[in-house]
């Protein structure tokens, strides 16, 4: 509570200092107006006694704090986020794993959303205002993840956030969005059931990549299905749809394993697998896990032709990691890969190449980060205003032509219409699509359109 | 169900060695030096990298691909070794008999040699494929045993072998035994202490390059690859008594075939519970370890 505070008092000073800095046409200085509560404002006196004391209560701190207790007075409290924008730049915030375990993975979504700020920022901006980024470090560790959305939201006052990877890093950070009003852009898969409104999420819902491909499979391959996953929220609960689905559909679930995170040695549960001789396996592993299991696989002579598998969490950046000798044939259910044919997917592989590296691959993520700066570029457009509560009132509806396909944001749950592929690791270490929706799908998070899901949220 | 069985028999057999790999670095520098250093971990990735490059080196000679895991094993030992060299002169010198400092500073120097990693090679993953002869299975019946797991298990008993010669039957071995158990009285008969420090703390880490080497086998090539691995290490070295490189042999089969027993009756989660909870137990009734070291200069500390 007390580190709460003190950020309050620091933005309430801040803004009452630096009023002059809001550009009031943009209509995104001030959050919503409301009657101050007497709850914000025993908040903001304590916050701005504590932020007072801490600057050692010299005359200028002190008309500081009367501007921030009359600043915080007028507003609904202190604690709400209000974008620091100026005439001619709007702030957001990046924050991705660019140390630890999830840095393989997160620090190309960074890259590509990088790229897209700079895209926006030569095309003209938003608003006629160029992008400024502040990036963050959210070091693979949850407690740094909510640590750094405070910072962010309460100290550079961005506009919206892109970030995360892990579905346990967005469930730490989702309350500090609630609780300050900010816009996180969320640019992975994940398992559903959540639709927070401080949330815009960009990957694929459940029943754009899960359920749909454990169909395909069953169908192509037969019914007897292997689950092994890590232990953590993501599988766990992607395995309860995918057993709810099966008891409808009538597959059969012969093994379902869990490892921990990290863990490195996969020939027992090979030898279970081999025992339980399933038609495939869908493997929900995460992170380094799918290095050492499809590098045993093989070796314990077990090949894509023997007994297929479908993964959700493995790109073509994984595989690179992998590689992909060892997936050759394999099967991955995406929305997006590098070899989709598209006129905007050309060009962003062309720039992402060129200013990455030639040895470089894009992938789902990368994508779909790419994807959300985009999306909220043109959502703050369509509102004509940074402010959150503006940005989110304008943003279902809103389109962007992307390398996927033209994504649309569902304005009911800020998830985002998107394309199924289901495809096949090929010898060069890309994913050829072996099947697509016809069309993109509507996001469906707490998967209401299947009778057999309705027990599950 | 026979055939399931005997795999199950092989790896857990497979999964001590790979522990015996990983820590038999471990049981010299910490077991014998008594230096807790938790960049154990990072020489085994430095090893890994190694193989790394010397695989991309060898990658344009078509049929003469398969050379080059034999060329990188040397090589992973000497890099490692070498930078172990260089580590035990600017630090670890400076830290005998600050066992608290030198965890801390160890673990720093972990941190170091992981982003270092990073900036050489990327934060992704990189990919190592082993050669033709190494792909596959030996397949007798309907038993399939994965020839990396033939070599590895081959590799961890030759590097047992060696430095049992090395230590008791060379004479520099006879030395760096008489510095371990009585520092001071060895350089009163004119050891050069500093000399047997140096070079025990580099074989300690290029034995754990050389299993970084067989790891990319089975695993996982990136800076994250010593943290999955130092924990397992330090705990083998423990169950098998600080102080014998031996012990660590059954600290690693008691870890290791424990492991796949209750993976292969529970799952992983639970497997990896159980053999903590079986680890907490025996060092319970023997706090040393299953071998342990009766000797005065552990008693000293």
């Amino acid at each position: 509570m007390a580190i709460r505070a003190t950020n309050a008092a620091t933005a309430a000073v801040e803004r009452g200092g630096g009023s002059d800095a809001a550009a009031p046409e943009a209509g995104n200085a001030r959050p919503r107006a409301a009657a101050p509560t007497r709850r914000a404002f025993v908040k903001a006196a304590v916050a701005g006694t504590l932020g007072a004391a801490a600057l050692g209560l010299s005359g200028c701190a002190q008309s500081a704090l009367a501007e921030a207790l009359a600043g915080a007075g007028a507003d609904e409290g202190a604690a709400q986020a209000s974008a620091d924008v100026t005439d001619t730049t709007v702030k957001v915030g990046i924050m991705h794993s660019l140390s630890g375990t999830m840095a393989m993975s997160e620090t190309s979504v960074r890259d590509a959303e990088l790229l897209a700020i700079d895209e926006i920022n030569a095309a003209g901006g938003v608003l006629g205002r160029q992008i400024e980024s502040v990036v963050e470090d959210g070091a693979s560790d949850n407690a740094t993840f909510a640590e750094k959305a405070q910072k962010l939201l309460m100290s550079d006052h961005v506009a919206a956030v892109f970030g995360c990877w892990t579905s346990a890093s967005r469930k730490a950070v989702l309350p500090v969005f609630e609780q300050y009003n900010g816009l996180l852009w969320y640019p992975v898969q994940y398992e559903g059931m959540e639709s927070s409104q401080n949330i815009f999420y960009v990957g694929a819902a459940p029943n754009q990549q899960i359920v749909p491909a454990v169909d395909y499979l069953a169908e192509h391959y037969g019914p007897r299905i292997f689950l092994l996953g890590s232990d953590y929220v993501f599988p766990r609960t992607a395995n309860t749809v995918i057993k709810a689905q099966a008891a409808a559909q009538g597959y059969e679930i012969v093994g379902e394993e869990y490892t921990p995170m990290g863990h490195t040695d996969y020939a027992t549960v090979i030898n279970k697998i081999r025992a339980a001789s399933p038609d495939f396996v869908f493997n929900t592993l995460n992170g380094d896990s799918n290095v050492s299991f499809f590098k045993q696989l093989r070796d314990s002579g077990i090949t894509a032709d023997d007994c297929m598998t479908c993964s959700v969490s493995v790109a073509e950046e994984e595989v690179a990691g992998i590689g992909a000798s060892y997936l050759e044939g394999h099967m991955t259910s995406w929305n997006y890969y590098e070899t989709t044919s598209t006129a905007e997917n050309d060009a962003f592989v062309a720039a992402y190449k060129e200013r990455y590296g030639a040895d470089r691959v894009t992938d789902d993520p990368i994508e779909a980060g790419y994807c959300a700066v985009h999306l909220w570029a043109a959502a703050c457009e369509k509102a004509g205003s940074f402010d959150v509560d503006a940005v989110r009132a304008a943003a279902g509806g809103v389109t962007f032509r992307a390398p996927e396909g033209l994504m649309t944001i569902d304005g009911d749950n800020q998830h985002m219409y998107k394309t199924i592929r289901i495809g096949r690791v090929n010898a060069d270490g890309l994913i050829d699509e072996v099947w697509a929706s016809d069309e993109p799908l509507k996001p469906d998070p707490y998967l209401d359109g299947y009778a057999w899901a309705a027990d599950l949220s | 169900m026979v055939e399931t069985l005997i795999m199950q028999a092989f790896n857990g057999i497979s999964l001590s060695s790979i522990l015996f790999l990983a820590a038999i670095g471990l049981a010299v520098t910490f077991g014998l030096m008594h230096v807790i250093n938790m960049a154990h971990g990072e020489f085994i990735m430095m090893g890994a990298y190694t193989a790394y490059v010397v695989q991309n080196a060898f990658a344009g000679l078509g049929g003469a691909f398969g050379l080059y895991v034999p060329v990188a094993l040397v090589l992973s030992f000497i890099v490692a070794a070498a930078l172990g060299v260089v580590v035990e002169k600017l630090i670890v010198s400076r830290l005998y008999g600050r066992v608290a400092d030198s965890l801390l500073v160890t673990w720093g120097l972990s941190l170091v040699l992981q982003q270092l990693a990073r900036n050489l090679f990327g934060s992704a993953n990189v990919g190592v494929e082993v050669p033709e002869y190494l792909a596959g299975s030996l397949v007798i019946g309907g038993v399939a045993l994965p020839y990396t797991r033939i070599w590895i298990l081959v590799i961890a008993l030759a590097c047992l072998l060696a430095v049992y010669l090395f230590m008791f039957r060379t004479r520099f071995g006879r030395t760096v035994r008489a510095v371990m158990q009585n520092r001071p009285m060895a350089a009163a008969l004119g050891v050069n202490t500093r000399r047997v420090d140096a070079v025990t703390f580099a074989l300690g880490s290029g034995l754990a390059g050389l299993a970084g080497c067989t790891l990319t086998w089975i695993g996982l090539v990136g800076s994250s690859l010593g943290q999955n691995y130092i924990t397992q290490a330090f705990m083998t070295v423990v169950v098998g008594g600080v102080g014998s490189v031996f012990g660590s042999v059954f600290g690693a089969g008691f870890i290791g075939i424990g492991q796949s027993i209750f993976e292969f009756l529970t799952d992983a989660s639970i497997g990896q519970a159980l053999i903590f909870l079986a680890v907490i137990l025996l060092l319970q009734f023997r706090p040393k370890g299953i071998f342990a070291q009766s000797s005065r200069s552990l008693e000293d500390e």
